[in-house]
């Protein structure tokens, strides 16, 4: 490795000695707001060190990663996030009991594990960024080990992943006997001249997909999905839902561009039938639930179900649409957890649907962003989320899919009535006094309520104002040739 | 630049609304009030301004990009037709703050705040001439109007709300498929991709395509108007929602669906829209006829009146899609006159609601002799909704038949039986609450100087539009020609209706006219864009 290499895996490094220094402060020394200042110092040192790497070219370091401006804006997007999240867990841990500080470090472990995903090339290099994710989150989900369901979350997650682990696995193995190579450009040369894809690779590639349509919990592998969400503390469910499927989304991009699956109609039709079921199941599972963070969890399953609408464009607009639709995607469910985190108590998240009753009569702000997060994820304009749906239907419609865009269309007005029935019970006025919740100091509170803030702001600036947005983007997809040339 | 203020002024004063009350309780309705009367001072100003120039139907434009990369602008343009709906939304708009002042008594600044969202979102559809922004404003005015059934509404108000959103929700969502497919059409043909409305005007579409984007359109409008049978939101939603918002559901969110038929339906697709029209006009009589005879059985005031709005909405879906002058004429005065009669009753039944807190007409009468000044009051409203002469919804049904008796003999005959079925059921609001004895109320206030002040300027209106409708529609011809160009450049087409015996004689002079003005009206376009 030259010392170029080295400058251009920075972000990397970065996270790599955070996680170090942190393990030897805790030796040292437990201080929670050490470490957390530490984390977040990190991240932001990270993101920064991206803006040195602002090409147009790619670079790649052969034959593990590329840094393209595909996968600049990823790792920026999920370094934001993971900073938005740490910020957001200073106030959940504080009134807890358990020992805290090793959170931070399980999260950096995941964030660093993400970012390798979204610019690997290789089998090699996708397999260490996907374990380095999958193996922090067994820890971090169960990280609360006294809640009643923290356990059973963690343990499911466990042997799930571990099991489309060994699904992916097979299948690199599966692909690399076909092909005799584990590089993703050397997989698409050999591939190239293919009109269809011989069963035994066909095979391996559709066992990739299982391993990452596991950890995106599409239909039918989203089984896990609202356990986890319901059984992880709130700041890692938002880590959950936000940067370790980013990681993997942006993984799949790259995989499926790179290869250019969709010329194969076999994968298509898997593909139109994945998002089709995912759409459906995940909306109309939330709607009889009753814990918001069930419910946000279906929700999550119908919106990756969106997504890959987009994704089956199959062109730059489709990618284009993607990114945008993640950016809103991640302030939403940071931000709708972050609300979740910032009202649950010492022994409970906030999760059922009784304890948000009355809620903008008690805390009016916090009842305005959580309105705001989940009009989002309905799309409703004035919100990021409803320019990512809009550009996900051009996207659709562009590529003329009518069957995906009417099926979202039918999909977002079902999912309507259930972001509607939280809003609705957000309003409703309290019958009883409820006595008030002994709170902590405020200064403690500064950097939720701060976050929450600057996710609002970010919501609308985007809803209003997507230029911006839309424009860097476009920019940053330029770099990669496997998008624009299609 | 003075349209964007009229926007921007009342969503700032929503937010200083929903601030200010923390400084007192009262001064969300200062606030509120006084952010409606600038923009109804603005616009009655841009009115007596503009009548110099009569002859362009565009009075201003304003232009800037928004999101250039998918050809998005931020462009608004003010016609006659937008001044006239203007005009209703921020008078309307006035009443509904001071029909609240004593009716809202919990979270004032919160109320204000989405009335004014409400009234903004109105007033941008009624000014965009961008499909892509027309369709943000479109659901901007649907989140706050949810909030004001939902959380000041009646006895059933959730349930109202969740339907009345859902199903203004689908459709919109299917008419931004059809913007979509529109604008990827015509970005395919011409090769600019824009979502802006005179771009748009004159896609080449072929026959299918123009059907199955003109049916996305129509999704939108036809709920929204509401056309049986698409309706059944509608009673829930107006007999649930607090009186200032049926008054603006009833007033101004119906005429949003006649808009968008006006403004889009008809120039964009004329050979759809000429194929769809008897079907069209069947709808429109289906629910003339429908509304009237379930309004009448209605024991709910406010219910009853609700079906009286499907009633009159027919007229409009009628006046439509027959797609002459005369007709158009009517559609608008009466999308004026409906606003300002039905809104009346609206208030009306809020007043009653007020002090007997009941919308049972069972518990009503005799109050004729107890509270005169209501009773003349009301009297004036319920002769407007029966189509008296001398009031304005006279003028509008009859323009309305007039029109559509020349593209449709026999549909417009069973129109007309739809207005005397209105008097049916009119007198008997009348009969029911003023005359008939009723149970005994103890203490039955006669209105107050407040309500006197609502009611008057709505009976003012009224007889206005009744008695000399002409600036109106000379304000709105222009734009109404200019609707038409498509159809009156191949005139044969529509000039021989399947019954053409009956061809009046002045038609043809309206027409000579008509083109007239298109071709002044084309040459005129003047864009008149601001410094900024």
């Amino acid at each position: 490795m030259s010392q170029t290499d080295f400058l251009y895996l920075m972000p990397l490094l970065i996270l790599t000695f955070a996680v170090l220094i942190s393990m030897l402060v805790i030796a040292a020394w437990r201080n929670h707001k050490i470490i957390y200042v530490i984390t977040a110092l990190s991240f932001i040192a990270a993101f920064g060190s991206l803006f040195e790497l602002r090409t147009t070219t790619a670079y790649v370091i052969e034959p593990m990663f590329v840094i393209d401006g595909f996968g600049v804006f990823y790792i920026g997007m999920i370094l934001l996030t993971s900073l938005l999240v740490s910020m957001l867990s200073y106030a959940y841990f504080e009134q807890r009991e358990e020992r805290k500080e090793e959170y931070y470090l399980l999260l950096v472990l995941a964030t660093l594990g993400a970012c390798v995903l979204v610019i690997s090339t290789h089998f090699a290099s996708l397999f260490l960024g996907l374990e380095i994710l999958s193996i922090s989150l067994y820890a971090l989900i169960p990280y609360l080990r006294t809640r009643p369901r923290s356990d059973e979350a963690g343990i499911k997650y466990l042997i799930l992943a571990a099991f489309s682990s060994a699904f992916m696995l097979f299948g690199m193995a599966l692909v690399y006997f076909s092909t005799g190579t584990m590089v993703f450009s050397g997989l698409a040369q050999s591939i190239a001249g293919m009109q269809e894809l011989p069963l035994l690779l066909l095979t391996g590639i559709g066992m990739i997909l299982i391993g990452v349509g596991f950890k995106l919990g599409i239909v039918p592998f989203h089984m896990w999905t609202p356990d986890v969400y319901e059984g992880a503390p709130a700041p890692v469910t938002a880590f959950i839902a936000t940067v370790s499927k980013g990681g993997v989304l942006g993984l799949l991009i790259r995989f499926f561009m790179e290869i250019d699956g969709f010329r194969y109609p076999v994968l298509v039709t898997i593909l139109t039938i994945v998002a089709i079921a995912s759409m459906f199941a995940g909306n109309l599972l939330a709607l009889m639930q009753k814990n918001v963070k069930r419910i946000l969890a279906y929700s999550s399953i119908s919106h990756l179900g969106y997504i890959l609408v987009a994704f089956m464009a199959g062109n730059q607009m489709g990618v284009e649409a993607i990114t945008f639709y993640l950016v809103a995607y991640f302030i939403t469910s940071v931000g709708a957890f972050g609300v979740v985190a910032m009202l649950s108590d010492k022994n409970s998240d906030a999760e059922l649907l009784e304890d948000y009753k009355g809620l903008l009569w008690r805390r009016p702000w916090t009842a305005a962003v959580f309105s705001a997060m989940l009009l989002s994820l309905a799309g409703i304009p004035l919100t990021a989320g409803f320019v990512g749906k809009f550009y996900i239907i051009a996207a659709g419609i562009n590529d003329q899919l009518w069957l995906l865009v009417v099926m979202l269309v039918l999909n977002s007005v079902i999912g309507l009535y259930y972001y509607i029935k939280i809003i609705a019970v957000m309003f409703q006025q309290p019958e009883t006094e409820r006595e008030p919740t002994i709170r902590l100091r405020p200064s403690i509170y500064v950097a939720s309520a701060g976050t929450l803030a600057v996710l609002a702001l970010l919501l609308v600036y985007v809803g209003v104002y997507p230029t911006g947005l839309v424009q860097l983007i476009q920019n940053v997809l330029v770099s990669v040739p496997e998008i624009v040339a299609k | 630049m003075i349209l964007v203020w009229l926007i921007v002024i009342l969503m700032a004063g929503g937010l200083l609304a929903w601030l200010s009350k923390k400084v007192s309780p009262e001064l969300p309705r200062w606030v509120a009030l006084g952010a409606i009367l600038l923009d109804l001072i603005l616009i009655v100003y841009l009115w007596i301004s503009t009548e110099a120039t009569t002859g362009s139907a565009w009075l201003i434009r304003y232009d800037i990009p928004w999101i250039p990369q998918w050809g998005v602008s931020f462009s608004l343009a003010l016609d006659g037709l937008s001044l006239l709906m203007l005009l209703l939304t921020f008078f309307l708009g006035l009443l509904s703050v001071l029909i609240s002042w004593k009716e809202i008594k919990t979270k004032v600044g919160f109320f204000h705040f989405n009335l004014l969202w409400v009234l903004a979102g109105i007033a941008g559809v009624f000014l965009t001439m961008d499909l892509f922004l027309f369709y943000f404003f479109w659901e901007v005015m649907l989140i706050p109007m949810y909030f004001l059934i939902g959380v000041w509404g009646h006895e059933n108000r959730t349930y109202a709300a969740f339907k009345f959103f859902l199903f203004t929700q689908a459709s919109g969502l299917l008419m931004l498929l059809a913007i979509l497919g529109l604008y990827f059409i015509h970005g395919s043909e011409a090769g600019n991709y824009t979502f802006n409305y005179f771009e748009l005007l004159n896609t080449p579409l072929t026959t299918d395509a123009a059907r199955l984007l003109m049916f996305g359109f129509l999704a939108a409008f036809l709920v929204k108007l509401p056309v049986v049978p698409f309706h059944s939101w509608l009673p829930d939603a107006h007999s649930q929602a607090p009186t200032a918002g049926s008054v603006i559901l009833a007033g101004l969110l119906l005429k949003t669906g006649a808009y968008g038929l006006l403004r889009f339906v008809v120039p964009l697709f004329p050979t759809a829209a000429v194929e769809f029209a008897p079907w069209a006009m069947l709808l429109g009589v289906i629910g003339i006829l429908y509304g009237a005879i379930v309004a009448y059985s209605q024991t709910d005031l406010k219910r009853l009146v609700a079906y009286t709005s499907v009633s009159h909405m027919g007229f409009v879906i009628l006046g439509v899609f027959a797609f002459n002058e005369w007709a158009l004429q009517g559609v608008v005065m009466q999308m004026i006159a409906h606003g300002l009669s039905t809104g009346a009753l609206f208030i009306l039944a809020g007043f009653l609601y007020e002090r007997l807190h009941t919308r049972d007409l069972a518990q009503m009468g005799g109050f004729w002799s107890k509270a005169p000044r209501m009773g003349v009051v009301a009297l004036v409203f319920v002769m407007a909704t029966l189509g008296l002469p001398g009031l304005g919804n006279f003028i509008a049904e009859f323009l309305t038949l007039v029109g559509s008796w020349q593209a449709n003999n026999w549909l417009t005959v069973f129109a007309t039986i739809g207005i005397v079925m209105a008097t049916a059921y009119s007198l008997r609001i009348m009969q029911k609450v003023f005359y008939e004895p009723g149970p005994q109320q103890e203490t039955f206030r006669d209105l107050n100087f407040r309500e006197m002040l609502i009611a008057v300027p709505m009976v003012l209106g009224l007889l206005w539009l009744g008695l000399y409708p002409q600036p109106i529609i000379d304000m709105a011809r222009p734009s109404i020609t200019e609707q038409l160009q498509a159809y009156n450049m191949k005139e044969p087409t529509i000039a021989e209706p399947k019954t053409a015996v009956l061809q009046p004689e002045p038609e043809a002079t309206i027409n000579t006219n008509q083109l007239a003005i298109n071709q002044r009206a084309f040459s005129n376009l003047q864009i008149i864009q601001s410094p900024n």
